[in-house]
């Protein structure tokens, strides 16, 4: 489980997120949406701490992941990363081999047992749907897959670790009608295992993939509740106006 | 019409100067081709200079040359990438990298006698290394560092951010993601750099003059201590300063086109193994 409370984040002196609070439940795919520089992936880089790789930036108001103030002095950033994994907008695979791109985050974990490895990665690229595209080329480069696949393999890669949380920062954008809907039916699946957060900026695939929407506009969460809800019957007059394509 | 004219006249005009440049190019090569290698064989690359240097061969030089290369970069390699994985990956925008980034530019732009100075200064006198092959790989090293850092910083800017993030996100430390994901992709552009300073580093002659080039050796080198006869300075005296230079006139030819061929064959390694790296 995600909690946020009373967030506010600032680019130098940009004001990027007022004042949000946010329960994130276990096991359940929550959905970002709003006009771009709304904050919605600024506030999804904040459960892996990803925002600490930009500089001058301040957080106020506390994070917490499985009960755990993630930005307490005591945590270790790198043991968060490996609880709380990220799939990127572009498919960023490694230039390695398929097998290797899977196999990076145990071998960071300083995981050395070969047979282990193997099975880890031919788990994970089942789990991530792409195990029987590449079984027979796991060792040639991933950057012969197409954009779909590397996508999936960025999946594979995150799921390989065995993360709790699995934020994707608008993951289909960058991919054809086909792979993403490749994309949301592995959501699907992976939702019984591992709590899903997804920034995107399509609203049906929210309205697809989703349990719960956030709709964030101009560093405020305007109005989160039940996906369902939220698409048939919005409470705010600006969440109506946007996912009826008002402005956006 | 007129402006097609005027096009063709500018198009012209350009072909032209750089047909120039290609031509001046092809000249200097052709000259030191034809008058070098007429004395090229075996045993001019394989014994000691006879007969006051105007006859017998270079091999002292080319040892010699080989020495200094290895020794520079030895000392010139992991300092200068050491530090541009500082500058780049660590550094931000502090005003200690932008301190590095100004003192490496003006590195770059001191002529390189005064590397050789600066290193008889420092290495001969002051910390007793004498001329020897370990001050003049130490001058040649100086010489070659900003090359390399530069080069080494270009090699990692030019690596996608996404690359590191990724390998961040999956709980890597930094420094596994500099040594995982960042320094092999950027090792072919980083190897590319090394190579075209082994290439500087092999025709200097300033910044050996006092530091290590030795007019005449009977012997090769046999340490770190000892002095060392060099292709670029053996150049220099069989043109300047031998016995007979008439007669010693073919050899400096043969010694400047030994020593065009290694700085070739260093430039084709480079884009070789950089096309064999990127392919990858």
């Amino acid at each position: 489980m995600i909690e946020a409370k009373n967030i506010n984040f600032y680019y130098g002196s940009f004001h990027a997120l007022k004042n949000i609070s946010m329960q994130i439940k276990a096991n359940t795919v929550t959905a970002f949406i709003g006009p771009s520089g709304c904050g919605k992936s600024t506030f999804l880089r904040l459960f892996n701490r990803m925002n600490d790789l930009i500089e001058h930036t301040r957080l106020e108001g506390i994070c917490s992941v499985n009960g755990r103030n993630i930005y307490d002095k005591s945590v270790n950033v790198d043991e968060l990363r490996k609880k709380v994994g990220m799939v990127f907008q572009k498919p960023n695979p490694f230039p390695k081999s398929i097998f290797e791109n899977v196999a990076y985050g145990l071998r960071v974990n300083h995981i050395g047992d070969k047979k282990y490895i193997a099975q880890r990665v031919e788990e994970s690229l089942k789990s991530a749907a792409l195990w029987d595209e590449v079984k027979d080329k796991l060792h040639q480069s991933a950057f012969q897959l197409s954009g779909g696949q590397q996508q999936r393999l960025c999946i594979a890669r995150t799921l390989a670790i065995e993360p709790s949380v699995i934020l994707m920062d608008e993951p289909a954008s960058a991919l054809d009608p086909i792979s993403t809907s490749k994309i949301e039916e592995l959501i699907h699946e992976l939702k019984s295992k591992y709590t899903i957060v997804i920034v995107t900026h399509n609203m049906q695939q929210a309205a697809r993939v989703s349990d719960t929407t956030g709709f964030f506009m101009l560093g405020e969460l305007i109005e989160y509740s039940d996906t369902k809800k939220m698409f048939l019957n919005p409470e705010k007059e600006q969440t109506q106006n946007y996912i009826t394509g008002k402005f956006g | 019409m007129n402006k097609k004219i005027s096009e063709f006249v500018a198009f012209s005009i350009f072909r032209l100067f750089g047909i120039i440049v290609v031509g001046i190019l092809c000249s200097i090569l052709g000259f030191i081709i034809y008058n070098g290698i007429k004395v090229i064989n075996w045993e001019f690359l394989t014994t000691f200079p006879k007969e006051g240097m105007t006859s017998g061969g270079i091999f002292p030089a080319i040892v010699g040359t080989c020495y200094l290369i290895i020794g520079s970069m030895l000392f010139a390699f992991p300092l200068g990438v050491m530090s541009a994985i500082y500058t780049n990956e660590y550094g931000g925008q502090s005003w200690i990298v932008r301190l590095i980034r100004m003192m490496t530019n003006n590195l770059a732009s001191i002529p390189s006698i005064v590397f050789g100075l600066f290193g008889m200064a420092l290495f001969v006198n002051k910390l007793k290394f004498g001329d020897s092959i370990l001050a003049g790989s130490l001058t040649l090293g100086l010489l070659a560092l900003p090359l390399i850092i530069r080069t080494t910083e270009e090699a990692l800017k030019a690596v996608p951010d996404a690359y590191r993030s990724g390998s961040l996100a999956l709980g890597a430390t930094k420094l596994q993601t500099i040594f995982r994901v960042v320094l092999p992709a950027a090792l072919p552009n980083i190897f590319t750099g090394l190579i075209l300073s082994i290439g500087r580093v092999s025709g200097e002659t300033a910044p050996i003059l006092f530091t290590v080039a030795a007019y005449f050796l009977p012997k090769l080198p046999s340490g770190i201590f000892d002095q060392a006869m060099t292709l670029p300075y053996h150049l220099y005296v069989l043109a300047t300063s031998g016995t007979d230079l008439e007669a010693s006139r073919p050899m400096a030819y043969g010694t400047a086109f030994v020593l065009i061929v290694i700085v070739l064959i260093m430039n084709l390694i480079a884009s070789f193994l950089r096309r064999r790296l990127e392919r990858k």
